[in-house]
Order: C-alpha cells, then structure tokens, then sequence
C-alpha cells in the first residue's frame, strides 16, 4: 500500500521538483551571463572594454555584483508601508520566475506542458505590473510614486498589443499549447509571414519590461530612478532579478511564437544534428542582443509619444492584422 | 479531473519553488547585511530636502483613462482567444460574427480617437 502511494503521488512529484529545480537555477546562473552581455555589448557599441576584472573577462563580474548588494545595509524610508514595500520586488521576482514553468526549451522540456500555455504566460506577464504599482506605492516617496503611474500606464498599453499579436499566431496554429505553435512552424516560421507582427511584438515586449527606449519608469534625468528611487541593496537585486527574468522570458516568446522555439533553421543534415535546446538558447540570445543594441542604439521616446506609438500606431496595426489574417485563412481554406 | 491535476499541479510545484527562492534571497540580508539606522539615511528621498507634503498627491486623470480603455480592449483580446482556437470549427458564420464584434469596437475606437481621449497632451 505504502509503495503504490509512494509512486504514484510522491516519486513523481520529486521528479517534477528536480526538474523546476534544474531549470529555475539554469535560469538564475544564465541571467548572471544576460546581464553581462548586456553591459558588454553597451560598452563595445561606445568603444570601452566594460567589465574585465572579476574572473576572465570579466566573465563573474555579475556574481560580484550580487553579493556585494547582499552584504549592504537594507534601507526601508520611515514612511514607507513597510510590508508592501518588501512584498513588491517579492512579486516581481517570483512572478517572472513562475512564467518559466510553462516554457518548452526543447521538446518535452517544459515542466508543464498544459493545454493553455500561452494564455498563462500572458496571465503571468500580466501580473508583472503589480510588482511596479506596489513598489511605487508603498516607498510614499514622490519619484517613485510618478514612476508606477507611469509604469502602470505604459505596461498596459502594450499589453493590449501584445495580445493581439498572440491572437495573430494563435489563429495561424488554433491551439494555446506552446509545443503546439512551434511545431506548427515546421514549414516555415511565423516571422516571414507574419512580419509586421513580429516587429510590433518586439517593439511592445521593449516597453512591456520597461526596456530603453521606453525605460521612462526609470527615467534618471526626470524621476531619479523611478520606481526603485527607494529600494537599495537586496531588495533593489531582486527587483533586478526580476526585471531581467521578464527581459528574457520575452526573449523566450519571441523565439516561441516567431522564430520556431527549438527548431533548426533548415531541416537538413548539420543542422537538425545540433540538439533543439542549443537552437533555442541561440534564438534567445539573438533576441537579447537585439534588445541590448536597442538600447544602445535608440535615445529614449518622450511619454506622449510612447502613448501614441502604443495606442494610434500599434493597437490599430494589430487589429488590422487580426482581421487581415483571419481573412486570410478563411477565405484560402487555410483555416486550422 | 485527475488529467486536469496531473498536468497542472507541476505549475504549483514550480511557483511554489520560485516563491521559496525569492523569500530566500530576501532573508539574507537580515542574516549577513549590517543595520545602522539613522533618521537622516531612512528618510524619502526628495533631491536633499525635506519631504514637504505626503507623496500620496493627486495625479492626472488621464492615467484613470488609460486604465478604463484597457479594460475595454484587454476584454476585447479576451474574447478573440477562444475564437481564434476554434477558428477551423467555427466556420464562415463564426468569422462574420466576430467581424461585426470587431467593427463595433473600432466604432467606438474611432470615437475615442476623435474626442481626443488617446491624446496625451
């Protein structure tokens, strides 16, 4: 009786904790490498070495980092609500890290390969706001306040997009699952047709995690650093951690919904021998280095013009392309 | 049921993995991190003055406004998701339907549009 319980709930269950596990901390070593790419590529696009000091290359510089920040006095304002103002970076980190558990990086990978995929990772990632709202709220300080209505307002206006772009795909594939849409993408990946959306993704998954050009939540010539004017040593890591896991869980959905997840770009001999989890993290650190030269390359957008961009400009394209799309498919008798 | 558990209690596993990490981290510094608090060091931060009033102010209502237009179409995206899955199986009635959805909201988008409420200045 014992060892039928035993494997039928709990062995299982160990299995699955091993394997978040795994992954979870891959996640967390591979975003100590992000960050220093980030920096890297920033610092070669204006001719400096960037970090060279701590281990070859400067290649441990992140880890030095962390726990320099660890070892710093915790700072909490006298006005502060003080639980509210823990709880906040605690949502961020813990939020962008949940999004993982649905992420297929090779086939069969995902720890849960649920029907709904999408639609959790969009829930997720829809959570991220609160993380910001809180941190804003809580510091009662007046930069970080103006930098969470900022945020809130501008995260929610790409959402919108965003969305419309999953429908996009979502209609091209007619399944939420995240294997699903990348073996749908066998024959050819969702960038060439979907081309437009892909842009309009990109761009909205930049201000989504307050990425420059549209880091004006953390605008340091106007609003210090916004919403984080408050927090110092580890809670201000792990708002970090946090920011930087939705950055390349970003990267991850583009590769998903675009760039067909683990698949080689063609399917023939030298290619298809690479293992699928090499493609995807190769996807993903093309997406990252878009992102970083984003960065290095566009000056920041004006608030107005972020709105515009975001409600004039995307909303429209994306419904259009909604209805162009389903068009498309009904009329072809490509619908699926 | 029991399909619905096994595929989903590995999400609960995971986040509830995530949420010990971040608690841990968070733990750390009351471990290792010194504390000298200080009126001055533990005061808001207002570029070196004092705080003059409660950070809580007023603020523009056109935030509220953007609040109100997601909801409309972030509920408008809602809707397309499970038209979208079954759109092999919903057939030409199900595409001329959600069409005419679709055209109501760009009636009212186009109406927004014209009153100024997507302006920002």
């Amino acid at each position: 009786m014992d060892s039928v319980f035993f494997d039928t709930y709990i062995w299982p269950a160990l299995i699955v904790t091993a394997h978040s596990l795994a992954i979870i901390l891959a996640l967390l070593v591979s975003l100590a490498f992000f960050m220093l790419a980030d920096r890297k590529i920033w610092a070669a696009a204006q001719l400096r070495k960037g970090p060279t000091m701590v281990g070859p290359f400067g290649l441990l510089q992140s880890f030095a980092d962390i726990l320099k920040y660890l070892l710093k006095e915790v700072i909490i304002p006298t006005t502060a609500n003080k639980p509210v103002f823990i709880l906040a970076p605690f949502v961020t980190m813990f939020l962008a890290l949940s999004g993982w558990a649905v992420i297929p990086v090779s086939e069969g990978w995902a720890v849960a390969d649920i029907n709904v995929g999408i639609l959790y990772i969009f829930a997720i990632s829809s959570l991220g706001v609160y993380g910001v709202i809180m941190g804003g709220w809580a510091s009662n300080s007046k930069y970080p306040f103006l930098g969470a209505l900022r945020s809130a307002a501008q995260m929610v206006s790409y959402e919108v997009s965003i969305g419309l772009v999953i429908i996009t795909v979502l209609l091209c594939v007619g399944s939420l699952n995240l294997t699903d849409i990348v073996l749908a993408q066998e024959t050819v990946w969702f960038a060439v047709p979907l081309f437009p959306m892909f842009v309009v993704f990109f761009i909205s998954a930049l201000a989504e995690t307050n990425r420059p050009p549209f880091d004006l939540p953390e605008d340091e010539s106007a609003l210090v650093a916004g919403f984080m004017t408050e927090y110092s040593s580890t809670l201000y890591v792990v708002f970090m951690i946090g920011e930087l896991a939705n950055i390349v869980l970003m990267c991850a959905m583009c590769t998903i919904l675009f760039l067909g997840g683990w698949l080689p770009p063609v399917d023939i001999a030298p290619f298809n021998w690479v293992p699928g989890v090499v493609w995807f993290i190769l996807k993903m650190g093309l997406m990252f280095f878009m992102f970083a030269m984003t960065k290095v390359i566009v000056p920041r957008y004006r608030y107005d013009q972020l709105m515009r961009l975001g409600w004039k400009v995307f909303l429209p394209l994306s419904l259009g392309w909604v209805v162009l799309t389903a068009g498309f498919l009904q009329y072809f008798g490509m619908a699926s | 049921m029991h399909d619905l558990l096994d595929s989903y209690y590995p999400i609960l596993i995971f986040m509830g993995l995530s949420a010990v990490i971040t608690a841990a981290l968070l733990l750390v510094p009351a471990l290792v991190a010194p504390s000298n608090p200080d009126p001055e060091k533990n005061a808001p931060y207002e570029c070196g003055f004092e705080a003059f009033d409660d950070a809580r102010m007023k603020f523009d209502v056109k935030f509220y406004l953007v609040a109100i237009l997601f909801i409309i179409f972030d509920l408008e995206v809602a809707f397309l998701f499970p038209w979208a899955v079954a759109f092999g199986d919903v057939g030409l009635f199900g595409f001329w339907s959600m069409m005419f959805f679709l055209a109501v909201l760009t009636v009212g988008f186009a109406y927004e549009w014209r009153k100024g409420a997507l302006d920002w200045d």
